[in-house]
């Protein structure tokens, strides 16, 4: 099975981003309801519009868990404006993921949860 | 037990998926079609196509005669005594939904109505919309830590003015002894109304509904070898006569005008519009071909092997299965969590070894969040599995176990 390589793996097991953030200012909820999984993202950005931290929680399979743990490690540090601009190819490539179409929904989760976040932090600043 | 030579009458069960021959454990969704199904139906469209009724040519003629005996057929398959009970649908879920909307006026604010926690989506959605509607109150038969209907203590409960329940279970495989649970529930309210989901009994069980003693009966054609898109609502014939359409259009009525309507008869009130023709057709060709078969081999078969999995993964480390350990309280759906593994990665490595299961919550949510469980893996068998079918399983999720290294 090509999906599962070690990296899935190790990242399913033992996330690198994996947690919360004290006090983000930006935060999102996704459900894939077809398995009742769930992805959060906090975020924090600073005032340079830079990504300083992003943390993820919930229940999820070995693709949605690996694939979000992934994408954190690519954008953290970069700044919003190019994140934005992120598409779901792009976050599979980045992720090596060659998934069925029932499947890319796992792949995704967190790449919507992130948008949703950065979409949320938008919106608290307005406010 | 049937032979494996039964496989030969499904020509889907040739194919290989993933270079490996196809292990299709995924009946509790959807049946596969036996060539005489697909041929009934291919059959209908290239020689009798027409819409029925009141159409005065030999196509619709034939057509007509078709659908028609298909209905007699299907109520002598559930053991109905008026063949106008057999209300054709698009499949439980439609089913479901005109009963409920039927009952909205026999539900007053206040009512009891008891559906249980294994409910499929469709068994419970509509109860929740009526009941909020009207302002009864919705009352729970709970499951225990497996998943198992606590059915004595619903049996010991207050009065109750509508029961929604499964008959089979279409998570856990637990079989609902719903004739006593009926008996019980309408002694202390004999004019308590019980609406069965059948969808995942009909296929496997000679399902009597008379003996029952259940007012409405739902289930589809397409768990049953027959096609998508057609179901039958049964309704109790006292009962039905009593019912006004829900669906209005061509059909339904033997005379309008401005002043006032007259519908027609039952059940052709009930079924509005271009009905499934073909559909029901190659469904009648579906209940000719589990007749054949013989219920009682096919009820058997899916048993054995529902249990014989049961067996064979309760003795893999880390696998949990829900519902009744009593053998004979289960049917051929045995759905699991193996630690460590989720639902979806032991779906995708089982797909690699040519083995179709379904992962998630399976439309009940309710009974997930009880048991606090996001998705299980469901395996379900149908009689022309075979014992090599529960081996391929097995192997499948020790290899998932080695991959994850639990």
């Amino acid at each position: 099975m090509d999906i599962y390589r070690e990296e899935i793996l190790e990242r399913y097991s033992n996330p690198h981003n994996f947690g919360e953030l004290e006090n983000p200012n930006g935060t999102a909820l996704v459900v894939n309801t077809s398995c009742g999984d769930s992805i959060g993202i906090f975020i924090k950005i600073d005032n340079g519009g830079i990504l300083k931290d992003i943390k993820f929680k919930g229940v999820g399979c070995a693709i949605s868990k690996a694939s979000v743990d992934i994408l954190i490690d690519k954008v953290k540090g970069k700044k919003v404006s190019v994140v934005k601009k992120i598409s779901a190819e792009d976050v599979l490539k980045n992720a090596n993921l060659v998934l069925s179409p029932s499947r890319i929904k796992c792949g995704l989760m967190g790449w919507e949860a992130l948008i949703k976040a950065i979409e949320n932090y938008e919106s608290n600043k307005k406010n | 037990m049937l032979s494996s030579g039964i496989k030969k009458d499904f020509p889907i069960l040739n194919r290989l998926i993933n270079n490996r021959r196809l292990v299709y454990l995924d009946n509790a969704a959807t049946s596969q079609k036996p060539l005489a199904v697909i041929n009934a139906v291919s059959d209908f469209y290239k020689n009798h196509n027409a819409n029925v009724h009141r159409g005065i040519h030999t196509l619709s003629e034939e057509a007509t005669n078709l659908f028609d005996s298909t209905r007699e057929k299907v109520g002598k398959f559930i053991g109905s005594n008026h063949v106008e009970e057999v209300i054709f649908t698009s499949g439980t879920t439609h089913g479901l939904n005109i009963a409920s909307r039927f009952l909205e006026s026999k539900i007053k604010k206040g009512s009891i109505v008891v559906v249980s926690e294994v409910e499929h989506n469709s068994n419970f959605l509509p109860w929740i919309n009526i009941a909020k509607r009207v302002g009864a109150v919705i009352k729970y038969i709970k499951v225990d830590k497996n998943g198992v209907l606590d059915i004595p203590f619903a049996e010991s409960g207050e009065k109750i003015d509508l029961l929604c329940i499964t008959h089979a279970s279409n998570v856990t495989g637990e079989v609902v002894d719903i004739k006593n649970l009926v008996k019980t529930v309408k002694k202390k309210n004999k004019d308590c109304l019980v609406v069965i989901d059948g969808a995942q009994a009909v296929p496997h069980i000679s399902v009597n509904v008379q003996s029952l003693g259940c007012d409405f009966y739902a289930f589809s054609a397409h768990k049953m070898c027959g096609p998508t898109g057609v179901g039958v609502l049964w309704v109790k014939r006292s009962i039905l006569k009593t019912l006004n359409p829900v669906d209005l259009g061509g059909g339904v009525v033997i005379n309008v005008n401005k002043r006032e309507i007259e519908f027609a008869p039952i059940p052709e009130r009930f079924e509005a519009g271009t009905q499934n023709v073909a559909g029901v057709v190659g469904f009648g060709a579906a209940i000719d071909y589990l007749k054949s078969i013989g219920m009682d081999n096919v009820g058997t078969t899916v048993r054995f092997l529902g249990n014989k999995a049961y067996d064979s993964l309760s003795k893999i480390n880390g696998v949990n299965i829900l519902g009744p350990v009593d053998k004979n309280k289960r049917s051929g759906v045995v759905s699991f969590t193996v630690k460590g593994i989720h639902a979806h990665d032991l779906s995708s490595v089982l797909d690699s070894c040519g083995v179709a299961v379904r992962s998630g919550n399976h439309c009940a949510m309710i009974l997930h969040n009880e048991l606090n469980i996001p998705a299980t893996v469901r395996a379900s068998f149908y009689f022309y599995n075979t014992e090599d079918d529960v081996k391929t399983l097995v192997s499948g999720i020790r290899k998932a176990k080695k991959i994850f290294r639990v």
